[in-house]
């Protein structure tokens, strides 16, 4: 019986962290934004030096084979420090979908490059959890045909895209009758926008099914659970450390109850949070029986707890936090791309109530 | 990260369902076998009293927290009693292992175990609720015996105690945390008077207790004079925690769930209702947040590990949500979640209602949600006590 991460996972977390800490942290994301950079090549280039890029990846196609727990500690990590780099999608998902319902072929072919790194992999899933009006993808006579909006990592080389009866499709970023077109969000951290098909021509991942689907929205949730753990606990820290500096009233305002009250409901919220992220992205790997359950659970209840948790972080640091000057609202609008994604805390919840035979 | 438990310990686990199976006709119940036997045998077999030395009336074992933790689960599924509890086993018995003299470890600690002796305990007053060490109970030394006046209140189950551990002022000029001292005595004792106190529950399990010369020998004392605020406080810490466990929320979830599947509203079942089903859902989750955590906290004891944070919220947090979950209970019944005793139409035994009032008062109690607070502002984020008053 051992219930948190193993020393090796503590040091993947404080590496991944190193690394994003020299890059430049905040400022290196106000640049990203700042000069509208699509791909934020430095990024993803050390990520993958530390095998982030590769993280699930089998060793034999170029990866380190770790489990979902890993990638999620990495995510957490990326949402600690607002990072503009593709993740979920290109060394999750992507991967995840070629791994289960690949070819050999394909599997050979994509596999090395996403781990090196040299690859960028969007994930259009998003009608599946809640499709709006004129967005969906369906199949016909073997070619796409319609839109996907909000797709995951949409600066990319190759799609993954799934069709309307769970079918999951590889396709070039070129490709003929493939049109991008740009979104642009309140997170300038997750360069996202709508992809349409006219026909497009697909390679289709031959073993898909709906349930290797079910697993993309499970893993997908728990790491952007994941990512907003990580966010949120850096605007809690910030908080504190704020109101430990900041003197009203000759003190510091982290004397006054008032704050003090603020902090402790953040952290009170926020702590079994931890918890509940390393059990979803355990159970993805090994209770299967539990894993779609948790994993709505842990995207939903995250989306809660984030959300609170960057609303009292901003109150605490006055007008300031306000600001761009301070730059809070990068963890902010991240914490809300993050509850947005792959389905709001309602669906999520809904989705949990059925998957345990309360709905009809 | 792995749940899974060793050999040892699935063995364990199996032994344990193999005794309840054997024995479960002689836990007690109304009008049945008696709790005092049960709760021998118990002993006996190592299922209660585990870790307490043999030589002071326990089993003996060595500590291992997940074999504790074994026995709650399996008792708990099987709905028999754990044996006793109450604040002589849970508290008093920790305290004098730790503190007590080895006169007082015999005297006191094998008939509190078996049963034979029940404790109530005198901490909280009027005037000492959230600030409990400015408490004034006065204890003077006179001759061989201290002598006792002031109140006591919230002291649960004094009218069926036997003994109670008191905090009271020994040393009037120390400061306020350091002139407390911790005495044990009879509640039979001249000069102790027990007013029930009816709580919104409707039940009395809280009492005022009055002391009025109350002679108590010297040597009733544990710790030195002026110790007892740290002798209380090593087994406060214990307290907190045990007031909101996650199975029992959980197990409550599943009541609930069940309910809303065969309530009616207007015809259809209340799960049917989007509303309370999403009400449900966010309860859940935030259930198993908690159930997730206590697996954390539990895996940080097996290994030695300091839990820091994780652990000061689990009361705030616990009873917090206990509460809310029984209050959705009571919207899904609507009118009928007004029924409250013995009635027609009653739903889940008047539990919910019972439930939601209790745990309002458990909120309050062990340290109110505000003080809880301040400790995890103070202590688990390091940030400043506020100023002292001039006065103070």
């Amino acid at each position: 019986m051992e219930f948190g991460l193993s020393q090796e996972q503590v040091m993947l977390q404080a590496s991944v962290e190193r690394f994003l800490a020299d890059q430049g942290g905040l400022a290196r994301t106000r640049k990203f934004i700042g000069e509208g950079e699509t791909r934020a090549h430095d990024v993803l280039e050390g990520l993958a030096g530390l095998g982030v890029m590769g993280l699930i990846i089998p060793e034999a196609f170029g990866g380190v084979g770790l489990s979902f727990l890993d990638a999620a500690v990495v995510s957490e990590a990326l949402g600690r420090f607002v990072t503009p780099a593709p993740y979920v999608g290109t060394a999750v998902l992507a991967p995840l979908a070629l791994m289960r319902a690949g070819s050999e072929a394909q599997k050979t072919e994509w596999l090395p490059k996403l781990a090196a790194g040299d690859l960028v992999a969007g994930v259009a899933i998003s009608e599946v959890t809640g499709a709006r009006s004129d967005a969906g993808v369906r199949l016909k006579d073997g070619k796409l045909f319609g839109t996907a909006l909000f797709v995951i990592d949409f600066e990319a080389d190759i799609f993954i895209v799934a069709d309307g009866d769970g079918g999951l499709h590889l396709v070039a970023a070129d490709a003929p009758g493939l049109t991008r077109t740009s979104l642009k969000t309140i997170d300038g951290t997750r360069p996202t926008g709508e992809v349409t098909f006219d026909g497009v021509s697909t390679e289709v991942l031959a073993a898909s099914n709906p349930a290797v689907l079910r697993d993309l929205i499970d893993v997908g949730r728990v790491m952007f659970a994941a990512d907003i753990l990580g966010a949120a606990q850096d605007m809690l820290d910030q908080a504190v450390a704020y109101s430990k500096e900041r003197k009203q009233f000759e003190r510091a305002i982290a004397t006054f109850q008032a704050v003090k009250h603020m902090c402790a409901e953040m952290v009170a919220a926020l702590e079994p949070c931890r918890a509940m992220v390393w059990y979803a992205a355990y159970a993805l790997d090994a209770l299967p029986a539990e894993a779609s359950v948790t994993a709505c659970h842990a995207k939903a209840h995250l989306s809660e707890v984030g959300t609170f948790v960057a609303r009292r972080s901003t109150e605490v640091h006055g007008g300031m936090g306000f600001t761009d000057l301070v730059g809070l609202h990068y963890w902010f609008k991240r914490i809300g791309f993050d509850r947005q994604i792959l389905g709001g805390p309602q669906t999520v919840r809904e989705d949990a109530a059925r998957l345990q035979g309360f709905t009809r | 990260m792995d749940l899974s438990y060793s050999p040892e310990h699935e063995a364990f686990r199996r032994e344990t369902v193999t005794f309840i199976e054997a024995n479960k006709h002689l836990a007690p119940r109304p009008g049945g076998p008696s709790p005092l036997a049960w709760q021998a045998l118990l002993i006996e077999k190592g299922y209660a009293a585990r870790t307490i030395p043999k030589a002071y009336g326990g089993y003996g074992a060595e500590p291992d927290i997940l074999k504790s933790r074994i026995i709650a689960e399996e008792f708990a599924k099987a709905q028999i009693s754990p044996g006793m509890g109450g604040q002589g086993i849970s508290m008093l018995v920790p305290t004098l292992l730790e503190m007590g003299t080895e006169e007082q470890k015999t005297q006191f600690i094998g008939p509190t175990l078996r049963g034979e002796m029940l404790w109530c305990q005198g901490y909280s007053e009027p005037n000492a609720g959230s600030d409990l060490a400015s408490l004034a109970t006065k204890g003077e030394l006179v001759g061989d015996e201290w002598v006792i006046n002031g109140q006591k209140i919230w002291t649960s189950t004094a009218h069926l105690a036997h003994w109670m551990f008191c905090l009271v002022r020994t040393e009037p000029e120390a400061a306020k945390h350091e002139g407390i001292s911790f005495l044990l005595f009879s509640m039979d004792t001249p000069g102790i008077e027990i007013r029930p106190l009816v709580d919104m529950t409707g039940a009395a399990n809280f009492n005022e207790v009055f002391f009025t010369d109350v002679r108590v020998p010297k040597d009733q004392i544990v710790g030195k004079r002026g110790q007892g605020w740290q002798v209380a406080n090593s087994i406060l810490r214990h307290e907190r925690g045990s007031l909101a466990d996650p199975n029992t929320m959980l197990s409550r979830v599943n009541a609930l769930a069940d309910m809303m599947a065969t309530e009616t509203l207007d015809g259809r079942p209340v799960m049917d209702n989007p509303i309370y089903r999403d009400r449900l859902m966010q309860i859940q989750g935030r259930v198993l947040a908690m159930r997730c955590n206590d697996l954390r906290l539990l895996s940080s004891a097996v290994n030695k590990q300091n839990p820091g944070v994780a652990a000061m919220v689990v009361k705030l947090q616990g009873t917090e949500l206990r509460h809310e979950l029984e209050a959705l209970a009571i919207d899904v019944l609507g009118e009928l979640g007004l029924l409250y005793g013995d009635t027609p139409r009653l739903r889940g035994h008047g539990s919910w209602q019972r439930d939601y009032m209790y745990f309002l008062g458990l909120i309050i109690g062990g340290g109110t949600s505000q003080i809880q607070k301040n400790i995890i502002a103070e202590r688990g984020l390091g940030m400043p006590r506020e100023s002292k008053l001039a006065s103070a």
